[in-house]
């Protein structure tokens, strides 16, 4: 069953006097659900949305019952920029220590352990974070993300850049984390990376294409692969306009 | 807003500038070379020392501060370190006392050593209690921090927000009654020195120096800290949680 983790209605965001986002309506539901589409189509800005730091013309954001950005939500939603959003000139377990003191996470010392785990940096934790490499600081911020186990995760292409092995491995935590309970909306322009999630949202030119399970979504099309799948949709869609 | 928070800022901040080892030599050094390089300047006059001497120990803290809060939080707002803290339970006033309480921490550091030095070994005369020195040191520091902390807002890079120091430091240096007076002023430039906040820092380090009463310097300082409380109540309002 699909309980919505994310609702939004008529959602429009505006930068300068072009629309971003007009008018746009979406259900998230458990599970790892992944926002696909190139870059430019907004992407980041449906997921700033829905973490509440966007700032919004119109329509309305609802995570997890609550307003998205509302005070109760700040303890509970776990979100990870582009950039890696950590202080460089601390070690990775001053990072975490320092981040779990702000989420004023009860069992700090475990938790910082546990997710250090989480993202296979135990061993680099006294790590100055400068020294690491791209991958290793993206954990880093994924890692700060899980702090307090949040409901929702929402991650803006974290796997960019990333060795085809950790990448693997990454999606297998947001798996793991999805069976635990944690709802994961991940971004990503990687097309490949679609099959690997348990329902998909198609965007480009800030709409969605199409919203199912990867499966249903090449059905629907006729294609083999997502790729195919997208730019059948962005044809039948150029046709009917 | 919560205390916890508040000091978990400040000792991240405090654990980056110790990690920094050069910044924090430089931090701690530099106000003392610099008025001892002063006082040799004036070696064949003392008692010019011993007006500008006190002025200084105001000026110092204060424009270091400035200067290094403004590169600090900019960095911060485009690491995305402070998006991603404002998304999080993290009262913007608990982000900006952190940042104030840990600079205060450096600036009362940096003054016990340039106040040690000046009086110690510079001979610098001072008529009211040494302690108080110190004290007015930390609030112009807390000042500088409070109005970096401000302008971070408005520049987009490290290099704009260097550049507000001559917009906003070196007027209130050339008014603030370092090189004349500010009874000599001229009228519509002493009543601008009149609302600048450095002028009442240096008034009250001049005070010390001269007298032995110490109302009149709580009063400057209560000036100052209003200026603080000012400016960081500004700066909170720069932060936003929501951007475009």
């Amino acid at each position: 069953m699909v309980t919505s983790v994310v609702e939004v209605r008529g959602l429009t965001v505006v930068r300068g006097r072009h629309a971003v986002l007009s008018d746009l309506d979406v259900t998230i539901g458990d599970g790892v659900t992944g926002l696909l589409g190139p870059s430019g189509c907004g992407k980041s800005t449906l997921l700033r949305s829905v973490v509440g730091v966007q700032r919004v013309a119109e329509g309305s954001v609802t995570v997890l019952g609550e307003p998205a950005g509302s005070e109760p939500l700040r303890h509970r939603v776990g979100y990870v920029t582009q950039a890696a959003s950590v202080y460089d000139d601390l070690t990775v377990l001053e990072n975490l220590r320092f981040f779990a003191r702000v989420l004023r996470i009860p069992d700090a010392r475990t938790d910082v352990e546990r997710v250090l785990a989480a993202v296979d940096l135990a061993t680099s934790s006294d790590a100055v974070v400068a020294q690491l490499s791209g991958g290793q600081r993206s954990r880093v911020s994924l890692a700060v993300a899980l702090l307090g186990t949040p409901g929702l995760l929402v991650l803006d292409e974290p796997t960019v850049g990333l060795d085809p092995v950790l990448r693997r491995d990454l999606w297998a935590l947001f798996h793991r984390l999805a069976d635990d309970g944690t709802a994961v909306l991940v971004s990503s322009h990687v097309m490949d990376e679609a099959e690997r999630c348990d329902r998909l949202l198609l965007m480009r030119e800030g709409r969605i294409l199409a919203d199912d399970t990867p499966v249903a979504i090449k059905a629907a099309a006729g294609a083999d692969d997502i790729e195919t799948a997208f730019l059948t949709l962005v044809e039948a869609r150029g046709a009917a306009t | 807003m919560s205390p916890r928070t508040t000091l978990a800022v400040a000792r991240r901040v405090l654990t980056q500038l110790r990690r920094d080892r050069r910044t924090l030599a430089m931090l701690l050094l530099l106000p003392c070379l610099l008025i001892s390089l002063l006082a040799w300047i004036y070696t064949n006059d003392s008692r010019v020392f011993d007006r500008v001497g006190p002025a200084l120990l105001a000026i110092f803290p204060f424009t270091i501060m400035f200067l290094v809060t403004s590169v600090t939080t900019l960095r911060e707002r485009s690491s995305g370190t402070l998006e991603r803290l404002l998304a999080m339970p993290m009262g913007k006033l608990d982000f900006l006392l952190g940042y104030a309480v840990a600079f205060a921490v450096v600036a009362a550091a940096q003054s016990v050593l340039a106040v040690a030095i000046s009086v110690g070994l510079l001979d610098l005369e001072v008529a009211g209690p040494v302690w108080l020195l110190t004290v007015v040191a930390v609030v112009d520091a807390v000042l500088g921090t409070a109005l970096g902390l401000l302008v971070s807002a408005f520049a987009r890079t490290e290099f704009q927000a260097v550049q507000f120091m001559p917009a906003l430091v070196i007027p209130q240096i050339l008014l603030c009654g370092l090189i004349v007076g500010r009874d000599d002023l001229p009228g519509v430039l002493g009543a601008v020195s009149d609302v600048l906040p450095l002028s009442y820092a240096v008034d009250a380090m001049t005070h010390l120096s001269l007298t032995t009463t110490t109302a009149e310097v709580w009063a400057d300082l209560a000036v100052v800290a209003g200026f603080v409380v000012a400016g960081l109540a500004l700066g909170a309002a720069t932060l936003r949680r929501r951007t475009a």
